[in-house]
């Protein structure tokens, strides 16, 4: 480097300096370490203590993993080979692996049928959680239910396709006369949708053969965790729309309808879900009339829906209420009315603040599926309380088992957290 | 601000105000609970007029631009907007609000939208413009406010004086025939008043009826043809802005107008 004028006030720069790369103890994982784990001796001390107890987690949990037998047939032939030896015994993971995943009494033959309206579950929801593919693929969505019911249940196409029948004449006549007005087009589309319905429930009872092509399956012979992520998303996709509704109801100025939905929210919300789960099992009966056989299935994901959406509606508002007002003033000065003011420009906003809220419910919602079994019904912690602990085989197998149900859900939720916290990166706008 | 007045002055003498009544309002009372926010007002706006609202705080004179939108509602009296008399009925006031062109002093864009979409929103939606048509409009307005090149930021990225800019494209993207605005430059920084003024004054030049409730004399004198001077909820004086500003007549004219003219 020349120093010609390095004694000069004035001064110009003669020769560049090439750029090198930053001493090893500046950068780096050295820098890294030196900063966050050894930057003070407190720190290092407590360093070293965390790596002590994570080996000895590691060194006892490692072992009992890996050493684990997957083979035997019985807990006593586990203990038998072991011989005092800690080591897992998953033979049970194994041998029931079926019954933990589709409960006991599902056909074993039919196990391809929820297999593949797990994967079309995919394929549904990938077009309503990633809104940048086409919105064609919408169809999709809407044709799921159905055809998910056919597979999983069986029996007569006939069914689902009635069903169908009924939402989209439902539709068809709501969307003519919603020009005209609201409330006709909405009664007017109940009203039409019942009517299909009435007459598809005689047209299946009339045509039905008495071999469908898919054997039917009874909601009692339903379980294992297939069960959970039927009443999971079941109920989460019933509930955020139905929340959405008693939110801007709660907003009403209509005094009924604000009323109606604040007394439904606040004595969901009072009840515990176990009570809720126990009228559906046994009271709600009362409630139809004597020769209506309401599925307990149905009747379980009714409830659960209310409850959650009772939840969902008041995170909703809560992201409602941190909207300001002017932009309620900017839709109405715009001309828009209020469907459109909602749809378009309070709820995208509302929701978007709403997200880990009703990720949280939604989180909360999957894994309270569980709750189920004490109403005898045989989810996978049913499975693994009743049926499985309860035979002599595998009588005394918790950690394996516990642990494949906490991992089965960690697994479910932690993607659902995930999605979430993309979604809000995608959806950020505000630049703050 | 008095600089822009002197220099562009005469040109406010050139737009033409017709004896078409665009907005009518009679007797106009509200109330907030017991509190008489607006007492009695009497004001009939012909097409074409420029129209300066100011007052102290408090004053009522946002309410009463608020009420011609019926983002306010008024308790007694009789509104008039272009011919539509506004009556609780829904599908009235929506027809009066696509009218009507509005812009706040907070903007209140949408900030889930870019600023296009921010533009063709309630063309597409209220007057069922089809999509390439709504964009083509929209692209016009922002040209005219002079920010065509942000047409796919979102407003969060924009400084405020561009935010309310584009508030003023939006407002303008549904053809009002009348634009109220409500401080419009309240919230802003000094340099970005003065091009959002610019804007307004451009707008004025093209005979678009206005009213402005604004703290901004020089734009008052240079662009009104009427000002008004509210307190306590009623109005207490208005006319031409020379004869306003010169020689005001109640004496809490006199004493507004020193305070904010006296330094």
């Amino acid at each position: 480097m020349s120093d010609t004028h390095a004694q000069s006030v004035a001064y110009v720069r003669e020769t560049a300096i090439p750029p090198a790369p930053a001493p090893v103890n500046a950068a780096g994982p050295v820098k890294w370490m030196r900063d966050n784990l050894f930057a003070t001796w407190a720190n290092a001390l407590l360093t070293v203590a965390a790596l002590y107890v994570l080996y000895l987690i590691l060194a006892s949990t490692l072992p009992w993993i890996f050493g684990g037998l997957w083979t035997t047939s019985s807990l006593a032939e586990c203990r038998e080979i072991l011989q005092g030896k800690s080591a897992a015994c998953f033979s049970v993971l194994s041998e029931r692996w079926n019954q933990l995943l589709f409960g006991f009494k599902y056909p074993s033959e039919l196990y391809w049928r929820p297999g593949i309206a797990f994967v079309l579950l995919f394929i549904a929801f990938a077009p309503v959680l990633f809104f940048d593919l086409p919105r064609k693929l919408l169809i999709l969505t809407a044709l799921y239910p159905f055809v998910a019911y056919w597979l999983i249940w069986g029996g007569s196409i006939l069914i689902p396709i009635m069903a169908l029948a009924g939402f989209v004449g439902g539709y068809v006549v709501y969307s003519k006369l919603v020009t005209r007005n609201f409330a006709a087009g909405f009664f007017g589309g109940i009203a039409a949708a019942a009517v299909i319905w009435i007459i598809g429930d005689y047209i299946v009872g009339a045509l039905a053969s008495d071999t469908p092509w898919l054997t039917p399956v009874p909601s009692r012979d339903l379980g294992g965790f297939m069960l959970n992520l039927m009443l999971g998303v079941t109920c989460v996709s019933l509930s955020i729309p139905l929340g959405i509704a008693l939110a801007l109801g709660r907003q009403s100025s209509m005094p009924l309808i604000k009323w109606i939905c604040v007394v439904f929210i606040e004595f969901i919300r009072g009840v515990p879900l176990i009570t809720l789960l126990f009228v559906a099992s046994v009271m709600l009966a009362y409630f139809f009339p004597p020769e209506a056989t309401v599925d307990l299935f149905l009747r379980v994901v009714i409830m659960i829906t209310m409850f959650s959406s009772a939840y969902i509606a008041e995170v909703i508002r809560g992201g409602l209420a941190a909207l300001p007002k002017g932009q309620y003033e900017a839709g109405d000065s715009l001309g828009l009315d209020y469907a459109q003011s909602m749809r378009l420009i309070i709820l995208p906003q509302a929701l978007k603040i709403s997200i880990p809220g009703i990720v949280n419910i939604a989180v909360g919602l999957f894994k309270d599926t569980t709750l189920v079994s004490v109403i005898s019904m045989f989810d996978l912690v049913g499975m693994i309380r009743g049926p499985i602990l309860a035979s002599t085989d595998w009588n005394g197998v918790y950690w394996e088992l516990l642990g494949f149900a906490a991992l089965l859900f960690f697994v479910v939720c932690y993607g659902i957290s995930q999605y979430s916290q993309w979604l809000e990166r995608r959806l950020a706008t505000d630049h703050r | 601000m008095a600089d822009i007045a002197e220099n562009t002055a005469p040109k406010a003498a050139k737009m033409q105000i017709s004896d078409e009544v665009a907005i009518s309002i009679e007797n106009m009372n509200k109330w907030y609970g017991t509190f008489h926010v607006l007492r009695d007002i009497d004001l009939t706006v012909y097409r074409g007029e420029r129209i300066v609202i100011c007052g102290p705080s408090g004053s009522g004179k946002s309410t009463l631009i608020r009420c011609i939108n019926a983002l306010e509602e008024h308790q007694k009296g009789r509104i008039e907007v272009d011919g539509t008399v506004l009556s609780s009925d829904l599908k009235n006031i929506d027809k009066i609000r696509s009218e009507v062109g509005m812009c706040f002093q907070h903007f209140n864009l949408f900030p889930h939208l870019t600023i296009l979409e921010n533009c063709t929103l309630a063309p597409i939606w209220v007057r069922k413009t089809p999509k390439k048509e709504a964009e083509a409009t929209a692209m016009h307005f922002l040209e005219k406010v002079k920010i065509p090149d942000q047409a796919n930021k979102y407003p969060g990225q924009l400084s405020g004086g561009q935010q309310q800019r584009v508030a003023i494209a939006r407002s303008l993207c549904m053809k009002p025939r009348v634009m109220l605005f409500d401080e419009p430059t309240s919230a802003l920084d000094p340099e970005m008043i003065k091009e959002v003024l610019d804007t307004m004054i451009e707008l004025a030049e093209e005979g678009m009826t206005m009213l402005c409730v604004t703290h901004e004399m020089g734009f008052a004198r240079q662009v009104a043809n009427r000002v008004i001077f509210m307190d306590e909820g009623q109005i207490v004086e208005q006319n031409e802005p020379e004869a306003f500003f010169n020689n005001p007549q109640s004496p809490r004219t006199q004493l507004f107008l020193s305070q904010i003219l006296g330094h």
